[in-house]
């Protein structure tokens, strides 16, 4: 009986509450997520998926660097992840090879980097914590970091909020009409950027880019309006979170890996029986019946 | 209301060049347009229609030339809102979701505060916009859910509620229905009226007939450029359409 006792609802939510590093977990864990299900919605609008997976992992060689030389390891990061991203601009623009071959070949150039640099190294850098996320082991210097940026984010974000979606939408009339396009280019990169530093405590480097992605493309399966597709998507991106932590809790399992498991579900949700977009279409169904 | 001198050029392009990383998009091209004045911008697919657009809004650079708007520089037009763009259907992402009344009000985007808050002047506007379009029935409809033609009117839209003086249309009349074709040409009428420039695209020859003063026959460079009556010619066409006559791409004239 003792091995189900997660069975019951009220030991299954409060007993991992009594440990600091499991409430900590949670609280971080949520705002990670709702930073990144913010700019979710318009990355995947933008088609920027590929993007997000360039950037958040080319930070790798960044984190390494940083740690080695022991500043904060966001610093790192967003160097390695804004400088991917020029490079890929530079090369796309001087060469006839096609842009997604080129973010490939750069992102991955720029993680192998990372992994070189991390048995050269030789420091206390622990690679799995890297790579797959610790967010049950996060210290409080990682805290207040994570903190800092997620503020800065979602600060930026809001200001630009509307400019951002216009830029998404049609970029060519944002220009006409006087919009720094160049900038808000370079905004939403920032962000992107910035996110991945503080995703990858999560769920780490490898799987980042689904904290990226996954909760807007759930959204655009539920709704046709912008602002609600923002709300949803970090609503569903701090659910599968706590869903996942909780449950790597209880049957001891990879957290990273769990949450970003409780995203795909989510979607894979959405997509049988969103309303309008599932493939069932509930909002026929029950048309039927009326 | 500011006064139109019609005398004065709304459009001025002296030599513009545009090239993509080495390749020639367009060369030596000049346009002078002024208020008041429709001219139709034909050429093959690849003629460079859309690079033209994009240097007279300002989304390309242009590696050579001059572009002067009301006399001044685009920059200073484009801060004035001087310049519309309606895109084709196929240009814009239908799936985005965003409804009519918001893509009519990003026409007021240029000059609302940096956080695009809508003053009472910006909702008359888009009000008024949409209702000359003839969507008032259909303003929270997300666009996806738009016919062809009413997506166009939307964007049509989103240039009135701009009170741009210079509107650039990319192939107006493609795919749309003749409800719209209709309301589309008495807006024309309406712009006209009204001393704003048009410069628009279109592959269909009737058209230009039928409502461009002047034309533009580009393939690379300008191939002919005048009045419709003198410049659209059986000759000036097969030029501009790589040596192919035109009675084999609109049928022989009855």
């Amino acid at each position: 009986m003792e091995l189900f006792s997660f069975l019951n609802l009220d030991t299954f939510i409060t007993d991992p509450l009594t440990h600091d590093f499991m409430r900590k977990a949670l609280l971080m864990s949520s705002l990670v997520a709702a930073v990144c299900g913010f700019l979710s919605s318009y990355l995947t609008l933008k088609g920027w998926a590929l993007m997000g997976d360039a950037v958040s992992h080319s930070v790798m060689p960044g984190v390494v660097v940083a740690y080695a030389l022991g500043l904060p390891f966001s610093l790192g990061a967003f160097i390695f992840g804004v400088g991917s991203v020029a490079l890929i601009g530079f090369i796309k623009q001087k060469s006839r090879v096609k842009e997604d071959t080129v973010i490939g070949l750069v992102f991955t150039g720029f993680f192998a980097l990372g992994i070189v640099l991390v048995s050269k190294i030789k420091s206390n850098i622990d690679l799995h914590s890297i790579l797959f996320g610790s967010p049950l082991g996060i210290s409080l210097s990682d805290v207040k970091q994570t903190i800092f940026i997620s503020l800065l984010v979602v600060i930026l974000l809001s200001i630009f909020r509307k400019d951002l979606m216009l830029y998404c939408f049609d970029p060519r009339h944002a220009k006409t009409v006087g919009i720094n396009v160049f900038f808000l280019h370079y905004l939403l990169l920032t962000c992107l950027s910035l996110a991945a530093v503080v995703g990858l405590q999560s769920v780490g480097i490898i799987l980042v880019v689904a904290m990226l992605i996954t909760p807007g493309a759930t959204a655009y399966l539920l709704t046709d309006k912008f602002d609600n597709m923002t709300v949803i998507s970090v609503l569903s991106a701090i659910i599968s979170s706590l869903i996942g932590i909780y449950v790597s809790f209880w049957l001891d399992l990879e957290t990273g890996g769990s949450i970003v498991l409780a995203q795909t579900f989510i979607f894979l949700f959405a997509f049988l029986f969103a309303p309008r977009y599932g493939i069932f279409k509930l909002q026929k169904l029950f048309a039927g019946y009326k | 209301m500011e006064t139109i001198n019609y005398q004065n050029f709304r459009i001025e392009a002296e030599n513009i060049c545009v090239d993509y990383n080495g390749k020639v998009a367009l060369y030596d091209a000049n346009l002078r347009l002024k208020p008041g004045q429709i001219c139709g911008l034909v050429g093959m697919n690849g003629a460079g229609k859309t690079t033209f657009f994009n240097a007279l809004t300002g989304f390309v650079n242009i590696s050579k030339g001059k572009i002067r708007i009301n006399g001044e520089s685009l920059r200073s037009a484009q801060k004035d809102q001087t310049i519309a763009y309606v895109p084709q259907n196929e240009g814009i992402d239908s799936q985005f979701p965003i409804s009519v009344w918001d893509v009519v009000m990003m026409g007021r985007y240029g000059s609302m505060n940096i956080f695009r808050c809508p003053r009472e002047s910006d909702v008359q506007a888009v009000k008024d916009a949409i209702e000359r379009v003839d969507l008032t029935d259909h303003l929270s409809t997300p666009i996806g859910n738009l016919s062809g033609g009413q997506r166009k009117r939307t964007f049509l839209a989103r240039a009135i509620a701009q009170r741009a003086s210079i509107l650039l249309l990319d192939e107006p009349f493609s795919g749309v229905d003749i409800r719209t074709e209709k309301l589309i040409s008495e807006l024309f009428i309406q712009f006209k009226k009204e001393g704003k420039t048009i410069l628009l695209s279109t592959h269909d020859m009737i058209h230009v007939r039928e409502f461009c003063d002047l034309v533009l026959l580009i393939n690379k460079t300008v191939v002919a450029y005048g009045e419709t009556s003198e410049v659209f010619t059986p000759e000036n066409i097969t030029t501009t359409f790589g040596g192919i006559s035109p009675d084999f791409l609109f049928g022989p004239e009855s």
